[in-house]
């Protein structure tokens, strides 16, 4: 087999709305419900307000991306979903509501059932994710013991085994490597166990945090075709984090732009490519390459604001071409654009009242 | 680690059975290679010692006799007459390289040769009584100390401890900073002196003879707590700021927020993901500090007493005792080099990645 080159495999931002996931089956079930979530980190220079009044929400069986910037605040939205925030960080507001229960509110035994079970992460450089001393297949099973329930049968070492094959098989990945170290196996590989963790107890939402980040082209393809596919087999929602636009336009069914901490546009990715409203949305995706044009990917001038010193009102404004007046002094609110379409920019404020 | 042993990756293509076979067919090689490499430095240092002596010009019998000769007040004629006699049982009279072959082939047997100054005692007699002193104390102290202070240190290094752990090992671990003579002192002025609760100096009571009584036994054992406490306090503090380091630099790592992540419970993420990887450079160290005990603990030793390695060593260098010196360096570089041995073979077993280069 002739392997692609990297400028076969990139899409173009045409061919990405092309082969965006049609007839996707999406429930009107709520699975998420995410309701203006503040994630602060109380740092020597100050509160650093890494996700700020975050609203979102999720149906069951959809596939949600979530693209930004570094440091736009993508993990520490994640991670707070799963109450993994970790000090100097805390959850200063908000509520995440999983198929009708509210995580914040559930004590920490109960939030530490719900992980994995519910709510499962593939975390961010799966490279170092796994304990480097533990063999594979006890890294699947450690998981499944700990959520037991009292009146749970104890699995016997046969029944864990062949859990754990059938884990392994469905990630694509030979039987064999449960008996491997991590350091054992390639980058590709590692994704794959982290993926058979994450689906092993059948959660409801999956939450991928760049799982492909330092793979190389071809097999990110593969390892977002596995989550796929994954994900539809077990009817669970996902939400995706990535900065590659092209990968996640050919994945998702709605995408979250996040700018400095806000979610800025929430849209079904055909319409959030054929017609951006967030100037910065329309940036990000103008600077995609094209075919018509093959110009060198430009990226935005400018450099994200710091997060500790946020300016007065719109956080994009010293880098928006679209400025006007109002836009320091006040923070655009979260705007209803109509088709499940939400934008927070002032320029939209007018069109939405009349 | 050293240059023999190495992170393979990528060995995943040794799939199947015959992993395990392959894996022990190096590993036998291997533990060969590593033996030889200890006998090369045991070869080494000991021929460094075999020449720095005389590399100094100075004759140690002559040297001894004189030094007997102006405290007994004797005559120093006939001294150089003397002194022939006893090169000549001694070896000295020799060309150099039959006493360096003859003093290999001792080594080869063990045989560490004569004291001069507890002639006819053998070094063998001597230092083996007072390793055995050495390492009763030491090794069961280091190994109390190394499993109390990574207990410790670990609890200290955890982010979900309960609050009262602080308050209960911060105060033991500060006495990590006061010397151990001074602790030792500090502790006989108290429980010996003041209270007369345990004794003064000494491994065993004067007026007992040595034997394997149980009232001898508990006698050496209420001799050996003052020392005992004396080290193993100031080393508890050692090892517990050393895991409670590692254990906090274990927290930043991917695979603990992911075993968070992964809903398990918190006995688990401590056990077999913190404290077990936290662990690994502890290991290396207790092999490294095992290794060092035989040079037992000069201070703390003389403080009390003690009849250990570290004042046999005191008393042979004041009496220059020059065979006796020479003994006890060839069984430090025997423990240290034996230690590394040992670590070099056991460390594969207890660190995956650590594999053996083909
Ligand atoms: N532990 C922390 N302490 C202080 N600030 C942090 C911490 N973790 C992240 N941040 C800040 O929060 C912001 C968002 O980080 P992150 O969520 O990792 O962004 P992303 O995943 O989008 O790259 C960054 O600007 C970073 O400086
Ligand atoms: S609010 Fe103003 S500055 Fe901010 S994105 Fe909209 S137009 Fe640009
Ligand atoms: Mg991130």
């Amino acid at each position: 087999m002739v392997q692609p080159t990297i400028e076969e495999t990139r899409l173009s931002t045409e061919q990405a709305i092309q082969t965006y996931r049609e007839g996707a089956r999406i429930s009107d079930v709520d699975a998420l419900v995410v309701d203006g979530l503040s994630v602060y980190y109380e740092t020597e220079s100050g509160t650093v307000k890494a996700c700020d009044d975050v609203t979102f929400t999720l149906k069951q069986g959809e596939r949600f991306a979530l693209v930004g910037e570094s440091g736009s605040g993508k993990t520490t939205l994640a991670m707070a979903l799963m109450r993994l925030t970790r000090p100097p960080g805390h959850i200063a507001k908000g509520s995440v509501t999983l198929h009708e229960r509210d995580l914040t509110n559930l004590s920490d035994d109960e939030m530490r059932q719900a992980r994995l079970s519910e709510i499962a992460l593939v975390p961010q450089g799966a490279m170092n994710s796994l304990n480097p001393i533990m063999r594979i297949g006890k890294q699947i099973t450690d998981g499944i013991i700990d959520h037991l329930l009292d009146d749970d049968p104890t699995p016997n070492k046969e029944e864990l085994d062949e859990i754990v094959r059938d884990l392994l098989t469905r990630v694509g990945l030979r039987p064999g490597v449960s008996r491997l170290y991590p350091h054992e196996l390639s980058g590709g590989m590692k994704q794959r166990v982290a993926m058979a963790i994450g689906i092993s107890l059948r959660p409801r939402l999956i939450i991928a945090d760049e799982p492909t980040s330092a793979l190389d082209v071809v097999v990110q393809r593969q390892i977002m075709q596995t989550l796929g596919r994954l994900q539809e087999g077990l009817d669970a929602s996902i939400m995706l984090v990535g900065h590659d636009m092209g990968l996640v336009a050919q994945f998702a069914d709605t995408i979250g732009v996040m700018y400095a901490g806000k979610l800025v546009e929430v849209g079904p990715v055909e319409e959030v490519f054929s017609d951006p409203k967030h100037p910065y949305t329309k940036l990000l995706i103008g600077s995609l390459p094209s075919l018509q044009e093959k110009r060198e990917f430009l990226g935005i001038p400018g450099l994200p604001p710091q997060l500790v010193a946020l300016p007065p009102g719109c956080a994009f404004a010293d880098r928006c071409p679209s400025r006007f007046d109002k836009c320091g002094g006040s923070i655009p609110e979260k705007l209803d654009v109509g088709g499940r379409r939400f934008v927070a920019c002032h320029l939209y404020e007018e069109e939405v009242q009349s | 680690m050293t240059e023999q042993t190495q992170a393979v990756e990528n060995s995943s293509r040794f799939g199947g059975t015959s992993v395990s076979q392959i894996f022990l067919g190096i590993f036998g090689h291997f533990i060969v290679k590593r033996f030889l490499f200890f006998i090369f430095v045991v070869w080494l240092a000991s021929t460094v010692i075999f020449i720095i002596p005389r590399l100094s010009g100075q004759d140690p019998v002559k040297e001894k006799l004189l030094l007997e000769a102006q405290r007994g007040g004797a005559m120093q004629t006939g001294l150089d007459a003397m002194a022939k006699k006893y090169q000549k049982r001694f070896g000295l009279d020799q060309p150099m390289w039959v006493q360096y072959t003859n003093f290999l082939k001792d080594l080869a047997r063990l045989d560490l040769g004569v004291s001069i100054a507890f002639f006819p005692r053998t070094v063998n007699e001597i230092v083996f009584e007072s390793l055995m002193w050495t390492l009763g104390l030491m090794g069961t102290v280091t190994v109390i100390a190394f499993i109390l202070g990574t207990l410790a240190g670990a609890v200290l290094g955890w982010p979900r401890r309960p609050g009262w752990v602080q308050y209960v090992f911060m105060p033991l671990l500060t006495l990590a900073a006061i010397p151990q003579y001074l602790l030792a002192m500090i502790l006989i002025f108290i429980f010996a002196f003041k209270l007369g609760w345990l004794p003064l100096f000494g491994g065993y009571s004067v007026a007992t003879l040595p034997e394997l009584s149980f009232s001898f036994v508990i006698d050496v054992l209420r001799h050996a707590v003052l020392p005992a406490f004396a080290i193993l306090f100031s080393v508890v503090g050692f090892w517990a700021i050393g895991m409670r380091g590692m254990m906090i630099n274990t927290q930043g790592e991917d695979y603990m927020i992911q075993a968070d992540a992964k809903g398990l419970k918190g006995s688990r993420i401590f056990m077999r993901y913190a404290v077990r990887n936290a662990l690994l450079p502890q290991v290396t160290g207790l092999a490294l500090v095992l290794g060092t005990i035989v040079t037992g603990q000069v201070l703390v030793e003389r403080v009390f007493s003690y009849p250990g390695i570290g004042d046999i060593l005191f008393q042979a260098i004041r009496l220059s005792d020059f065979f006796v010196i020479r003994g006890i360096v060839i069984v430090i570089i025997l423990g240290i080099a034996g230690a590394t041995f040992l670590l070099d073979v056991l460390y594969p077993l207890l660190d995956p990645r650590i594999k053996v280069r083909s």
